[in-house]
């Protein structure tokens, strides 16, 4: 049976790990190549490592902490961050990494997903979809879709926008909630059924997971997709002391099984 | 030494890693004369089909790989796409296959039990695997492997298979003709499960 997959995403600011809340606030939570030791040893399902300043600051992606992160990391990583041609997204596959995302290029120009495509497998192809409430006096309700760490916003609709990097290439779509970064109050589930029902390729879902039962809320609401997390795997306890940690295999598929048989009953 | 063939797809860096990990030998090869010192095989390969094949017939090492395999009897495996070569064919291309193993590479897209699942087959899932099999030496109970792919290995002959798993459909994701396997999900990337078979593979 094909398993849901439980992601730690894990943010790079300044050459450190860091936790943002609603996109903002990054704290330092320690250094990267530590932390894929600790999940090699916990066995993690996945991993997923964004680059939060290379879009904002308009460098290249940094190749040398790729190889290292890639070189260490012992199961599939999912690179994000300043990449904007395929030529960038092939070095980063030739350096050991599984799948490359794109947000902010990807907006400027879908058509990058079909050339990313072409050179690596739309498999490899991840688009990650910053999605916020609209609170706007004048801007209407729904969802809006945003870039450069939610600075900047787009009208679009996102289900939509998602349908078309679908289309166009993406392999993969990882549904990011803005408001809910951070908050550990668990995920936007609404938008989550939306999107699944909408998409023909994989889901991950990340923004708002505080503990394995939103995960397993998650799965309940939409069967097999990615539930990815950062301040459930960094943080411990009310203070947020940092620690990292993973949930151990035998919880993992009690949790999955669980979610995955309530999914199926609805 | 294990030779990773490098034509120019494939994640070599992840082999190269996890064999030094497991403190075996292994390097890339990228012309046929750095074949020379092979003592056993991997075929990488990721994206499409014809490219993958197109790729190798150009690489120049084609004519040593199939003296080696063929004549020689040298051990291979083939991983993902690297697995999907192996095959007479694909319907996801028009190049034929090396044909090393009988069987054809087919979409789960028009597959009427899979066609509607979500694509790629991305994520963990449980092996079927034939006990007793080299393969599958020193193996935990419920072995899982990362797969990501959307087509797979349809042996023409059963006894050719070595494990199925389930995506809507029951498929062959690895197979084994004598000296020659094929493994459609990903061992370098599947924690202890993998590198236990990639051990086994090189140690045999």
């Amino acid at each position: 049976m094909l398993r849901p997959r439980i992601i730690p995403c894990l943010l790079v600011h300044k050459g450190g790990l860091v936790k943002t809340q609603g996109f903002k606030a990054p704290k330092y939570v320690g250094d990267p190549i530590n932390a894929v030791k600790i999940f090699n040893e916990k066995e993690s399902d996945e991993l997923m490592v964004l680059d939060i300043d290379a879009t904002v600051n308009k460098v290249e992606p940094n190749y040398a902490l790729i190889a290292k992160l890639a070189a260490e990391c012992r199961m599939p990583l999912c690179y994000g961050g300043g990449v904007t041609t395929a030529e960038q997204a092939s070095r980063i596959i030739d350096l050991g990494v599984e799948k490359v995302s794109v947000s902010a290029a990807a907006l400027a120009d879908p058509s990058l997903l079909t050339r990313m495509a072409e050179a690596i497998g739309r498999q490899s192809v991840v688009a990650v979809l910053d999605i916020r409430k609209k609170t706007g006096l004048f801007s209407g309700k729904g969802y809006e879709l945003c870039t450069h760490n939610a600075k900047t916003a787009h009208k679009l609709d996102p289900i939509a926008f998602a349908q078309q990097l679908q289309a166009v290439g993406a392999g993969e779509i990882v549904l990011n909630s803005i408001d809910r970064d951070g908050e550990m109050n668990g995920y936007d589930l609404e938008l989550a059924r939306q999107m699944r029902a909408a998409l023909k390729v994989p889901l991950t879902v990340l923004g708002g997971a505080g503990s394995l039962d939103d995960m397993q809320a998650l799965i309940t609401a939409c069967g097999v997709v990615g539930a990815a997390a950062g301040s459930l795997f960094v943080f411990k306890g009310p203070y947020r002391a940092v620690l990292i940690s993973y949930p151990a295999q035998a919880q993992k598929d009690s949790m999955c099984r669980t979610a995955l048989a309530a999914h199926r009953s609805r | 030494m294990i030779r990773i063939v490098d034509y120019g797809v494939g994640n070599i860096q992840a082999f190269l890693n996890m064999f030094k990990r497991l403190g075996i030998e292994a390097a890339r090869a990228r012309t046929a004369d750095e074949l020379n010192d092979a003592t056993r095989l991997i075929l990488p390969g990721v994206g499409a089909f014809d490219t993958a094949m197109a790729l190798l017939n150009q690489s120049g090492m084609r004519p040593r790989l199939e003296e080696l395999v063929q004549g020689r009897q040298m051990p291979v495996i083939g991983i993902c796409v690297g697995m999907q070569m192996l095959a007479d064919g694909s319907d996801e291309g028009e190049q034929p296959g090396l044909g090393w193993v009988p069987g054809r590479v087919k979409a789960f897209a028009t597959h009427p039990q899979s066609q509607d699942l979500p694509m790629p087959h991305m994520g963990w899932n449980d092996l079927k695997i034939r006990p007793g099999h080299e393969l599958f030496a020193d193996f935990e109970p419920e072995p899982r492997f990362y797969f990501l792919h959307s087509y797979y290995f349809d042996a023409a002959n059963k006894a050719d298979v070595a494990a199925t798993a389930e995506y809507g459909l029951s498929f062959d994701c690895i197979v084994s003709r004598g000296h020659i396997h094929g493994v459609q999900c990903h061992p370098e990337k599947s924690h202890h499960f993998g590198a236990q078979l990639l051990k086994n593979f090189a140690l045999n």
